[in-house]
């Protein structure tokens, strides 16, 4: 067997702040294999863009951040390598898909600088070769005329638009693994389906690892092959997409299918949202880190902080809860005046 | 589009006027007679009163206003009413390349070290050379620049000998290296003045620019710092500094007499300082209406160059 495209190993990401260490990543560990796609969900502030960033090595040690554990990214020590060895890997290697389409274009560059530039960096390309590949990227990104809107700026395109030139920004350079940090987030409803598929298919197509990271597990379901389920920091469980949705094993996964809003649901169903906030990670809770808004929860969760363990399920299959649920979960929302 | 540019060019016409009918009200803002001044005191009060009539003193003020306006539109803005009565054009045509050079080429000293000092200090915020940056520029700010002319001329000029000192070499009479020679310092004691203002600002604008997320995903494609700096960060940053930069040259066309007189330059400064202390009007008016026009004219080009700084704003101006 090959070695796994990525594989991080109990990595840390610490910010220092004001008011003490800020401990967004608190001991993540998982792998990905290439063609792979892995979907990470959890609430907003839970670490999954500090998790993004640190993976790709945007974040790394500095005067007010401090990483401590490992990530290799096809052969390659992310966080070990000078700064102009990562320089090499972005773009190339890991590309990334950033969460606002509105912010993330410069604005006073045309959408074709957006690609040509890094296609002369990275691939050598002449003038020309790289403006007719970006046209064709366009293309492949689905944006219709793409000659014409090479020629215009970002503020000329919709949302949408704008996410498929993002897209393909990320895609310019063939790299092999992909991450999407809540692509969606900020598109209208009509347009997310859109760019989920298109990504999906995309991946697909070019045999690329995929990490796609979401707040909403409705979003990752039917388009990955594993979800990690982050809380405050730490992967709350890891297993094939199905496995979660089927049989949720952790308390936080469970209150998280429950709170998709289903099809089915009237317009007026009252979702069942997860009471309480998550911790505050300046001074994270001893035990278990969902104890305080587990409906499970007894004495030993708040001493004793559970390990990431497969305890008895298939192979691939972890969760970090001392008391794991094993029954299918059966959908159920309240319904206002039902 | 058409429409758009004739309004603006319509706005910068009444603009000209209201500071030409501004310039020309300055005469009696001056102190005393231009008469007694030109005469001198104790002259029977008929020389006066027959000198007035000759200069056209005794017409009514709107119609010498449109008589001088009609003639500066041609480009005649009179004589000097000071011997050797030379033609005030020709006085300015004289003195203005000198202020222009120096101000540019101050200009551009200015940029050339706020520029990269404050890239270094934004793309290092917090640490320990942009603190010393920051100390530094705002020592510099609380420095008169006449002072650092002074510092200059013991340092450089009477230390060391490299810099004349006097003898202005004039723009485009053969000698640009002498020309160039002559400048730097003055023109350095202009950019000393200046290029605080300018490092302070543009950290501050590339500081906020650096943490929008194009240029993380401008990094994240592998682009390499210096390239993010220039490439991404600086366009989109320079808004206030460009703003800046054209009041600063508006400003110090008319306004380098400090430096003009340190370093003996015949520049517009002593021109209308001069003039001003020897009630010679056509002087005073004809160079500030120069430098006024310029100053307008200066500031109208840097509202267009919003366009090209950051295409969104396009579609709002011409
Ligand atoms: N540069 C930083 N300095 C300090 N704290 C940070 C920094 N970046 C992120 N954080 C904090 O880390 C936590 C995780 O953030 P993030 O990864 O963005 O969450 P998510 O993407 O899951 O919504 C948040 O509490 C956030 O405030
Ligand atoms: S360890 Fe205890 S508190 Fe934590 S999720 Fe499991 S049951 Fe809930
Ligand atoms: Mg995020």
């Amino acid at each position: 067997m090959t070695a796994p495209l990525l594989e991080v190993d109990d990595l840390h990401t610490t910010f220092r702040t004001p008011r003490g260490a800020m401990r967004a990543v608190d001991g993540v560990s998982l792998s990905l294999a290439a063609g792979e796609t892995l979907g990470i969900v959890g609430e907003s502030g839970s670490g999954k863009s500090v998790l993004g960033r640190t993976i790709m090595g945007l974040i790394t040690n500095g005067p007010t951040t401090e990483v401590t554990g490992s990530v290799r990214l096809a052969g390659v020590d992310v966080h070990g390598v000078k700064p102009a060895g990562r320089r090499e890997l972005w773009g190339t290697t890991v590309a990334m898909v950033f969460q606002d389409p509105m912010t993330s274009l410069n604005p006073v560059k045309r959408v074709g600088l957006h690609l040509t530039e890094s296609l002369r960096l990275h691939k050598g390309l002449s003038k020309g070769a790289a403006r007719e590949r970006a046209v064709e990227l366009l293309r492949q990104v689905g944006i219709p005329e793409p000659a014409r809107r090479a020629g215009q700026y970002p503020h000329e395109l919709s949302g949408g638009m704008r996410q498929r030139v993002v897209i393909a920004m990320a895609l310019a350079c063939d790299p092999q693994l992909l991450i999407a940090d809540e692509p969606t987030t900020a598109l209208d409803v009509t347009v997310q389906k859109q760019i989920l598929d298109l990504l999906q298919s995309l991946a697909e197509r070019l045999h690329m690892a995929t990490i796609l990271v979401s707040h909403d597990l409705g979003t990752v379901a039917g388009r990955t092959d594993r979800v990690a389920v982050m809380y405050a920091g730490r992967v709350a469980e890891s297993a094939g997409t199905d496995a979660v949705f089927g049989t949720p094993r952790h308390p936080y996964s469970q209150a998280l299918i429950e709170s998709i809003p289903s099809i089915e649901s009237r317009p007026h169903s009252l979702l069942a949202t997860i009471e309480g906030s998550p911790p505050n990670m300046l001074a994270p809770p001893a035990g278990c880190r969902f104890a305080a808004r587990c409906r499970y929860a007894v004495d030993r969760c708040r001493v004793e902080a559970p390990a990431l363990e497969p305890r008895g399920a298939a192979a691939g299959s972890v969760v970090a809860c001392h008391f794991p649920l094993t029954a299918p979960l059966h959908h159920q929302h309240q319904e206002v005046g039902a | 589009m058409t429409r758009k540019l004739a309004l603006r060019v319509g706005e910068l016409v009444l603009v000209l006027l209201i500071v030409s009918l501004g310039v020309f009200s300055l005469m009696a803002l001056l102190p005393g007679d231009p008469a007694v001044a030109i005469l001198g005191a104790g002259q029977p009060p008929e020389a006066y009163a027959d000198l007035r009539e000759q200069l056209g003193l005794d017409e009514p003020t709107f119609s010498r206003y449109l008589d001088w306006l009609v003639s500066a539109a041609q480009g005649d803005l009179g004589r000097s009413v000071v011997p050797p009565q030379s033609e005030v054009v020709d006085r300015i045509v004289s003195a203005l390349p000198v202020s222009l050079q120096i101000a540019v080429m101050g200009l551009v000293m200015a940029m050339l070290i706020a520029v990269p000092v404050a890239m270094w200090s934004a793309y290092h915020e917090g640490g320990m050379v942009d603190r010393l940056i920051s100390a530094g520029t705002f020592a510099l700010l609380s420095v008169p620049s006449f002072l650092a002319g002074l510092l200059l001329i013991m340092l450089v000029v009477d230390g060391t000998g490299w810099f004349p000192r006097s003898e202005w070499v004039r723009l485009g009479e053969g000698d640009l290296l002498g020309n160039l020679h002559h400048a730097f310092l003055p023109a350095l004691t202009v950019a000393l003045a200046e290029l605080a203002m300018f490092a302070r600002v543009l950290r501050g604008d590339l500081i906020t620019t650096l943490r929008e997320d194009f240029i993380l995903a401008a990094r994240a494609k592998g682009m390499p710092p210096l390239r993010v700096l220039f490439s991404d960060a600086l366009r989109p940053s320079s808004f206030s500094l460009v703003t800046l930069m054209g009041l600063s040259l508006g400003r110090l066309i008319g306004s380098t007499v400090i430096v003009e007189y340190l370093f003996s330059l015949p520049g517009m400064g002593s021109l209308v300082v001069n003039a001003a202390n020897q009630g010679d009007f056509p002087m005073v008016q004809g160079a500030v209406l120069v430098i006024a026009v310029l100053y307008v004219l200066i500031n109208a080009g840097i509202d267009l160059s919003y366009g090209y700084l950051d295409p969104r704003t396009r579609r709002a101006h011409v």
